[in-house]
C-alpha cells in the first residue's frame, strides 16, 4: 500500500504535467486555427458522449503539417537549426577537447579546482552568460575596439546579429557540457596504456591517435549529443545574438505562438521538432547504455 | 638441470647484455637508486626482489626508458641507451596492470607493436598466430580484453610484449593479480616460454617464492641498494646479511658474540648456556658481535638429549600443524625463541611432542650462517 | 610528479580565459560611469543605486525567489520519491513509461515544455501567475533531482537498510533514519540544482506566466533585447557574486568535511 502511494504521487504528477500537456500539443497540432478563445477548433465536447468524440476525431487532420512543408520558412528553419547545431557542436568539440585533455593531464592536486572552474558557469545564469557577449561583439563592443586599437581593422566588424555570434554563444554556453564527459573519459584512462603504446614503438602522437582518442570516444560522443540536442531547440541565443537572417526553429515556434497566435501551427512545429530530436536522443541513450555496460 | 650448466656470470669472457654502471636516480630530494652497478647476461631470467619502495620498479622503468638516470650509464648490448626513447628501444615491458588496450581485440593487441615497425601484413599475421599458439590463446583472438579471464589477460600481455622479439623483456609483478593456484602454474609457463624463446627476462617482484621459482639469479634490493646478487640457492643457503636472511624464507636469528675464533667459532648467546658452534665464512675477532641465522627446517627437535654438540634445552610453546610439516616454537633457556620444522612423514603418527613438553633442539655446526653486523 | 606541459598550459589558459573573460568584462563595465556600456568613462556605482531604486526589478526578484524556493522544495520531494521508485521499487506496471517521463524532460527543448504546459493551463482554465510557474518549474526540475538522487542511491549499500529493518525499523523509519541521512548530500545538491534551474529559466516561465507575475529572467530578457544596458550589468554582477560566493563556500565546506573525516579515520587507525 505504502509502495503504491510512493509510486503514485510522482507518477501522477508527471502524467498530469508532462504527458497530458504533450498529448494536448499533439491534438492541437491536428486542429485548425479559429478566431475564438482558445483560438483553435474543434473543441472536445464530452457532454455529447460518443457522437461528440466521433465528430471531434473526424475534424482532426494533418493540414498544419502539410502547411509546414509548403511554406519554406519552416523547413528552412529546421535545416538551419540542424546546420547551426552541427557546426557549433563541432566547434565546441574543437575548443573543449584540448581543455578536457589538459585538465586530465594536470597534476592531481589541481584537478578539483579546475573541475570547479568548469562547473562554476553552470550555476550562473544562462541568460547573463549569453548577454555578456552582447557587450563584446557589438559594433562598439570590446572586441571591435580592441581590433581597431591594434590596427587590424579600420571599420567595426559586424559580428553581432549574425550567425557567427550564435556560434560563439553556443560554444560559450555549452562548453562545460562538452568538457565534462570528455574529461571524465580521459581521467579514467590508465596511464600505463600510453606507456605500453610507447613501449611497443609508438611515438607520442601515434599513442594519442591509437589509444587516447579511441578511448575517449564515448566521452566525445556524449559531449557532442549534450551540445547538439539542446542547441537545435535553442531560443535565447538566436534571439539575443542572432540577426533577422538567423533562422532557428525555437525562435520560429516562439514567434508563431506569441506574435502570430497561431497555436495549431506552433504545436505542429513543436511535434516535428520533437520527431527530429528523437533520433539523436535515442542514439545518445544507446551510447550511454553501451558505456554503462562496458564499465559494469 | 639446466641451471647448473647455465652460469654466464661466472665466465669472465661473457659480455653482459645489460650493464648498469654507477647509476643513481633521484626524484627531487628522494634518491630511489644509489650509485648502483649490475650486470645481467643474455638468456638470464633475472629477478629484482625487494619490498615496495626499494627501487626495483625504478630500475625496470629506466630499462624501459620511462625514467632517465640522474647520473651513471645503462648499456644494452654495449650501447649506452640513456637517451633512447622507449619507442625506439629493443626492450619490451609487460605491465603490472597488463595495460591491454580495451578497445582492441586480443589479436590487435598482440599485433599492435608489430604494426608500428612492419608493413608486411603476412609477416604480422604469422607472428601473431605464433604468439597466440605459444600462449594458448588462439581461440580467443577475436575477443576483447574484458571478455577473457585474468589468467588469459596475463598471457595476452605476455604475448604482446614478446611479439616484437625484444632483446630484453621486462616483467613488472607479472603474476601479482592472479590467485595463488594460477600463480604457481603460470610461473612454470613463464619459465617454459622464456626457455623456448631464449629471451632475456628481467622480472620485478616482491614475492620471494616467485623469485626463487623462476629466476636464474636474484638481486635483493633495499632502499635503492643491491644487498645481494646470487642464485636462489645461494641467496637461501648463504645470505650475506640479516636483511637477506630475514627477507627470504623463514629464519631464526640469534644474536651473540664470537668466542675462540678459528675455522669453527663459538658464539656466546646467553648467560650460562653452552656456546653455539658454527662455521663462519671468514675469520672473526674474539668478542665481535655477530648474528647466527638458521632456517627452521635445519633445526631438529628431540625428546631425549642427542649425543652431539649444539643441543639446547627448551620448552614447546606453540605448534603449528601445516599438513606436510609442523612448526614448533620452542623457548630456550634465557627466553630466546627458536622455530623448528619437522616433516610429517607418517600419517596420523601419535606425535610424541606436544605443548609444554621439555625438548632438546639441535643442529649441525654447518647448518647455520654467521653474519657480521 | 606530473607537471603542466606547455601544450596543456596553453589549452587551459585559453580555455579558461574564454570561459571567464566575458563575465569579467561584464562585471568591469557595471562600474562604468557612462550609459554607453563599452566606453569607459570612470568608476561609478550609480547603476547599482538605480537598480535598487527600480521597483519593477525588485518585484521581479522577489517573484523569482518565491518561485524558486517553492518549486525547488517541491521538486526535491517529488524527485527524491521518483528516484526511490526508480531504484528501489522493483518492477511495476508502467515502469518504462515512468522512467521515460523522468528522462524525457532533460532533453526536451524548453520551448516545447513551455508550450505544452501553457496549453494545459489554458485547457483547464487555470489562472496563470506564480502558481503556474511553480507547477511548471517543479515538473522539469524534479527530473534533474531524481537523476542526481538516483545516481547516489544506486551506489548505496542496500544492506544498511536491511540492517535497519533487521533491528526493528519500519520501512519508513529505515528510510528516515538510515537512507535519508546518507543520501542527504545528493538531495541537497538536487535542491540547489532545482533552485538554480528555476532562477535561470526564461523560456518556460515566459510561456506559463500571466500578466500578474514577471520573473527576473523575463525582465532581463525584455531589457536586453534591444541592446546592452548598464543596469543589467549591475544586476548580473550581483548575481554572479552571489553564485560565486555560494559555490566557493559550499566547496570549502565539503572539502573541510572530507579532510575532517580523513583525519578522524587516521586518528582511529592510530588509536588501535
Amino acid at each position: 500500500m505504502r509502495r503504491l502511494v510512493l509510486i503514485a504521487i510522482p507518477y501522477l504528477w508527471l502524467l498530469a504535467l508532462f504527458l497530458v500537456p504533450f498529448l494536448i500539443v499533439l491534438k492541437i497540432s491536428l486542429s485548425d486555427i479559429a478566431l475564438a478563445r482558445p483560438p483553435y477548433m474543434p473543441q472536445l465536447d464530452l457532454s455529447a458522449g460518443w457522437e461528440g468524440l466521433k465528430s471531434f476525431f473526424s475534424e482532426l487532420d494533418f493540414e498544419n503539417f502539410v502547411f509546414l512543408t509548403t511554406d519554406d520558412l519552416y523547413w528552412k528553419a529546421y535545416l538551419s537549426s540542424l546546420k547551426i547545431a552541427v557546426v557549433s557542436t563541432f566547434l565546441t568539440l574543437l575548443v573543449g577537447y584540448p581543455v578536457a585533455y589538459a585538465m586530465a593531464r594536470a597534476p592531481e592536486e589541481w584537478r578539483p579546482t579546475l573541475l570547479m572552474l568548469v562547473i562554476l558557469p553552470f550555476w550562473t545564469s544562462f541568460l547573463i552568460r549569453v548577454y555578456s557577449w552582447m557587450g563584446i561583439l557589438s559594433n562598439e563592443g570590446v572586441l571591435n575596439q580592441l581590433l581597431m586599437w591594434l590596427g587590424i581593422i579600420d571599420t567595426p566588424l559586424q559580428i553581432m546579429n549574425t550567425t557567427t555570434a550564435v556560434y560563439i554563444g553556443v560554444v560559450y554556453t555549452y562548453l562545460p557540457f562538452m568538457i565534462l564527459p570528455i574529461y571524465s573519459a580521459l581521467e579514467k584512462l590508465d596511464g600505463s596504456l600510453l606507456e605500453a603504446a610507447e613501449d611497443l614503438g609508438c611515438s607520442r602522437l601515434e599513442a594519442f591517435w591509437l589509444v587516447t582518442w579511441p578511448l575517449s570516444r564515448n566521452g566525445i560522443i556524449a559531449g557532442c549529443f549534450l551540445v547538439f540536442i539542446p542547441t537545435i531547440g535553442e531560443f535565447v541565443i538566436p534571439s539575443l545574438l542572432g540577426g533577422s537572417d538567423t533562422l532557428m526553429i525555437g525562435k520560429v515556434l516562439w514567434e508563431e505562438f506569441f506574435s502570430n497566435r497561431d497555436w495549431p501551427v506552433a504545436s505542429a512545429v513543436a511535434v516535428v521538432l520533437l520527431l527530429i530530436l528523437i533520433i539523436p536522443i535515442v542514439l545518445f541513450q544507446r551510447n550511454e547504455q553501451k558505456q554503462r555496460e562496458a564499465e559494469g | 638441470m639446466a641451471q647448473t650448466a647455465f652460469a654466464p656470470w661466472t665466465d669472465p669472457d661473457q659480455k653482459p647484455i645489460i650493464e648498469f654502471r654507477n647509476v643513481t636516480k633521484s626524484f627531487g630530494d628522494f634518491t630511489a637508486i644509489h650509485d648502483l652497478s649490475l650486470n645481467i647476461y643474455e638468456r638470464e631470467f633475472f629477478a629484482l626482489l625487494g619490498p615496495s619502495g626499494c627501487g626495483k620498479t625504478t630500475m625496470m622503468r629506466m630499462l624501459a626508458g620511462f625514467e632517465t638516470a640522474t647520473s651513471g650509464h645503462i648499456f644494452l648490448s654495449g650501447k649506452d641507451i640513456g637517451h633512447v626513447p622507449p619507442n625506439q628501444r629493443p626492450v619490451n615491458m609487460m605491465f603490472q596492470s597488463y595495460a591491454l588496450f580495451p578497445h582492441l581485440s586480443i589479436w590487435d593487441n598482440i599485433a599492435f607493436g608489430l604494426k608500428r615497425e612492419s608493413k608486411d601484413k603476412n609477416f604480422i599475421g604469422d607472428r601473431v598466430e605464433e604468439m597466440l599458439r605459444l600462449t594458448r590463446l588462439t581461440k580467443f583472438a577475436k575477443r576483447k580484453p574484458h571478455q577473457i579471464s585474468g589468467g588469459q589477460r596475463q598471457r595476452v600481455a605476455l604475448a604482446r610484449s614478446l611479439a616484437k622479439a625484444p632483446k630484453l623483456l621486462l616483467l613488472d609483478e607479472p603474476l601479482g593479480a592472479l590467485d595463488r593456484k594460477l600463480r604457481e602454474q603460470t610461473q612454470f609457463e613463464l619459465m617454459d616460454i622464456q626457455e623456448k624463446t631464449g629471451t632475456t627476462f628481467v622480472i620485478v617482484t616482491h614475492d620471494q617464492e616467485e623469485a626463487m621459482t623462476v629466476a636464474s639469479r636474484i638481486a635483493v634490493m633495499d632502499e635503492g641498494n643491491l644487498v645481494q646478487v646470487a642464485t636462489p640457492a645461494q641467496i637461501y643457503e648463504a645470505p650475506n646479511s640479516v636483511y637477506v636472511a630475514d627477507f627470504i624464507g623463514d629464519v631464526n636469528i640469534i644474536e651473540g658474540r664470537a668466542t675462540q675464533p678459528g675455522e669453527k667459532t663459538g658464539i656466546a648467546w646467553a648467560e650460562g648456556q653452552p656456546p653455539i658452534l658454527a662455521t663462519p665464512t671468514k675469520s672473526l675477532q674474539a668478542g665481535q658481535a655477530v648474528h647466527f641465522a638458521i632456517r627452521p627446517e635445519k633445526v631438529t627437535i628431540d625428546v631425549e638429549k642427542p649425543d652431539r654438540p649444539n643441543t639446547f634445552r627448551g620448552k614447546v610453546i606453540d605448534i603449528a600443524y601445516l599438513g606436510n610439516i609442523s612448526t614448533y616454537h620452542v623457548e630456550l633457556a634465557g627466553g630466546q625463541m627458536i622455530k623448528a620444522q619437522m616433516v610429517n612423514a607418517r600419517r596420523l603418527a601419535n606425535r610424541p611432542i606436544t605443548w609444554e613438553d621439555e625438548v632438546w633442539v639441535g643442529f649441525t655446526d654447518t647448518a647455520g650462517v654467521v653474519l657480521e653486523e | 610528479m606530473r607537471r603542466f606541459s606547455w601544450f596543456n598550459t596553453v589549452s587551459l589558459t585559453l580555455g579558461f580565459a574564454f570561459l571567464y573573460l566575458p563575465m569579467v568584462l561584464l562585471v568591469f563595465y557595471s562600474f562604468n560611469e557612462s550609459r554607453l556600456v563599452t566606453v569607459w568613462a570612470g568608476f561609478s556605482t550609480k547603476w547599482y543605486g538605480e537598480l535598487l531604486r527600480d521597483e519593477a526589478f525588485l518585484d521581479a526578484a522577489w517573484v523569482t525567489v518565491k518561485v524558486a524556493v517553492f518549486s525547488s522544495t517541491l521538486a526535491t520531494i517529488l524527485g527524491t520519491m521518483a528516484a526511490y521508485v526508480l531504484v528501489r521499487a522493483g518492477r511495476f506496471h508502467g515502469r518504462t513509461l515512468f522512467s521515460g517521463m523522468i528522462y524525457a524532460p532533460l532533453v526536451m527543448p524548453e520551448v516545447i515544455t513551455g508550450l505544452s504546459l501553457l496549453l494545459l493551463f489554458i485547457g483547464i482554465n487555470l489562472d496563470r501567475g506564480v502558481f503556474t510557474i511553480v507547477l511548471a518549474h517543479t515538473t522539469f526540475s524534479m527530473c534533474y533531482v531524481s537523476v542526481v538522487v538516483s545516481s547516489r542511491l544506486t551506489t548505496f549499500d542496500r544492506s544498511l537498510e536491511e540492517a535497519a529493518l533487521d533491528l526493528g525499523c519500519s520501512p519508513f523509519e529505515a528510510f528516515r533514519l538510515v537512507t535519508l541521512p546518507i543520501i542527504a548530500p545528493a538531495v541537497i545538491s538536487g535542491w540547489l540544482l532545482a533552485f538554480t534551474l528555476s532562477l535561470d529559466d526564461l523560456v518556460i516561465a515566459s510561456f506559463t506566466t500571466g500578466p500578474s507575475a514577471t520573473t527576473l529572467p523575463i525582465k532581463i530578457f525584455s531589457a536586453v533585447r534591444l541592446g546592452v544596458s548598464p543596469q543589467i550589468n549591475a544586476l548580473s554582477t550581483i548575481m554572479i557574486a552571489i553564485v560565486t560566493v555560494g559555490v566557493i563556500t559550499a566547496s570549502i565546506l565539503s572539502k573541510r568535511a572530507a579532510v575532517a573525516q580523513r583525519r578522524d579515520e587516521q586518528a582511529a587507525i592510530r588509536a588501535e
